[in-house]
């Protein structure tokens, strides 16, 4: 073996932020399910915790053997709202401190899946799940939240978006950072391990382990070694790298399932920032040849870049699932933080690189004032871009009360902190207010 | 758990090799392969060893070269060999890597 080789490994680990983000373990709650809320909270805990009550040990040791960290480790469970149909909005609390109490037992840093798909419509379990969000998501500290509200072969339920809109601002009235945990998505995965999107889908074994991977940095190193190369030579080392980062991801999940004893699910291989400099994938964008991100050209390079991460990572592990690509958060990354504040990325461009990577608005501060018709309309675009592209999308947008546009907020850890963005002030409430269901694309039809 | 690898990074001294290779006969470990190069004066060696008894005491062999590195002013890392294979290798037939 070669000195070089092994001095690159390390110098990715130490100098450019290589990490394996998370081991997220799924677990199956749909057996679990007894006559009074209680009774399966508790079923829920108990099951949570024997699961996966040697999860962090695990991890703490293959961390420890091949001296890479793992960032985070964590929990994702059956969407709630299937587990909970009789559920009131106030029982639903049972299940959300259930999970809190378990995740918290073991010793994980998150647990995905307080969660609805409503995309054709409301059950009973879905209404109750989300009126009960703003309590769930203010009174407990590690349980995360999605809903989905559209897909490609469903369309878009335009009601939910309505009401995902009033429900982000009652979580900003009662809270500055809760809605870092909920996520509204289209075209929602059923195995990603990132949060704060996770759940485990009802297609899914009883138990699995997930690993995402990351590494902006040693991406942004590596083109850095190709200044002033055909646009080409950068896909193609973006595509090497890729596969390196990901082989890193499919041996230490292959490991930790095995250990685990339980079935090894998917790799997703997300460049993911974290606030560090030099872990961001801003800065990449910057290497491929634009002064700031959010310059004319961004959404190509963006493009360029979700799509040779996935190439490489394919390649390089034996099922690639949940989002892979480049995720954009604005307060998650040093270098978005920079431009955002600068002026020089907007939402508009923002939106439209959604259009080519893997997840949409995350983690963007914008005035305490705005309408909750407005976050519904911030919803329904990104619905469409999803949906008629055949890709998730998703918003976890932040209002913060008493706040405006320039101001900054701290989010804390690896959530950032992020300058308020200035919105359209014009009305979409006439839009929203019609509610109803948009129909899905013709291209939804392929039977 | 087979073998590992050592490294050793820092400014060259006289007796690194010695400390780190005596520590390694005190757990009854074979080297099978070192290689050690001197770029611009900071010490680089890196060390395969065979660790096929040792699987209970990782742990306390990596605290203990840690320490060792900490008194000698080097980073010593122990690291499984896998990682650095399977970064640069194609093949996923020998399950689970």
């Amino acid at each position: 073996m070669e000195t070089k080789q092994i001095l690159e490994t390390i110098q990715m680990v130490e100098e450019e932020h290589l990490d394996i983000r998370t081991i997220t373990m799924g677990i199956s709650l749909l057996d679990t399910v007894a006559g009074d809320p209680k009774a399966t909270a508790q079923n829920i805990y108990n099951k949570i915790t024997t699961y996966a009550k040697n999860l962090v040990s695990v991890a703490e040791q293959i961390e420890r053997e091949f001296g890479i960290p793992i960032t985070n480790k964590r929990i994702s469970v059956t969407p709630i709202a299937l587990i909970a149909g009789h559920a009131t909005p106030d029982e639903m609390l049972y299940y959300a401190h259930a999970m809190d109490d378990a995740a918290k037992a073991v010793g994980v840093d998150f647990i995905g899946g307080y969660s609805a798909l409503v995309q054709k419509g409301f059950a009973n379990g879905d209404l109750a799940l989300i009126q009960s969000m703003p309590r769930a998501l203010t009174e407990t500290d590690l349980v995360m939240s999605s809903v989905n509200i559209g897909s490609t072969k469903a369309g878009i339920n335009l009601d939910a978006i309505k009401l995902m809109g009033e429900t982000v601002m009652a979580i900003a009235e009662k809270s500055d950072t809760a809605n870092a945990k909920l996520v509204i998505f289209a075209n929602a995965v059923e195995d990603n391990p990132f949060m704060a999107g996770a759940f485990h889908g009802v297609s899914e074994p009883d138990v699995v382990i997930n690993v995402g991977v990351s590494g902006p940095g040693v991406v942004k190193r590596a083109i850095e070694k190709v200044k002033g190369e055909s646009i080409q030579v950068v896909a193609e080392t973006v595509k090497q790298t890729a596969f390196k980062i990901t082989r890193v991801g499919q041996m230490v999940g292959a490991l930790a399932a095995q250990r685990l004893g339980v079935e090894f699910g998917i790799v997703d291989l997300s460049l993911a920032p974290t606030p560090a400099r030099g872990d961001s994938v801003a800065e990449v964008l910057e290497e491929i040849g634009l002064e700031q991100v959010g310059a004319h050209g961004t959404t190509a390079a963006l493009m360029l870049l979700n799509d040779a991460v996935k190439k490489g990572g394919v390649m390089a592990s034996q099922r690639v699932g949940g989002l892979s690509g480049a995720f954009i958060p604005v307060s998650e990354d040093a270098g978005m933080i920079d431009a955002a504040k600068a002026g020089v990325l907007s939402l508009a461009k923002l939106e439209a690189m959604t259009s080519v990577c893997s997840v949409g608005l995350d983690m963007i501060a914008i005035p305490g004032n705005t309408p909750a018709t407005t976050i519904s309309a911030m919803i329904a675009d990104e619905a469409a871009i999803g949906v008629q592209n055949n890709k998730t999308t998703a918003v976890r947008i932040l209002p913060t009360l008493g706040k405006d546009v320039g101001d900054m907020v701290d989010y804390g850890g690896l959530l950032g902190t992020a300058p308020v963005m200035p919105v359209v002030e014009k009305s979409s409430a006439d839009f929203i207010n019609r509610g109803g269901h948009i129909p899905a694309p013709i291209h939804s039809f392929k039977n | 758990m087979s073998k590992a690898v050592i490294t050793v990074v820092g400014q060259d001294k006289p007796g690194i090799i010695a400390a780190v290779a005596s520590n390694l006969s005190k757990h009854h470990i074979n080297i099978l392969d070192v290689s050690q190069t001197i770029m611009q004066n900071i010490f680089t060696m890196s060390m395969l060893v065979n660790l096929e008894t040792l699987d209970e005491q990782f742990n306390a062999l990596q605290d203990e070269l840690n320490q060792l590195g900490d008194k000698l002013g080097v980073t010593i890392h122990t690291q499984r060999e896998e990682i650095f294979e399977t970064m640069s290798r194609v093949s996923t037939q020998d399950q689970p890597f």
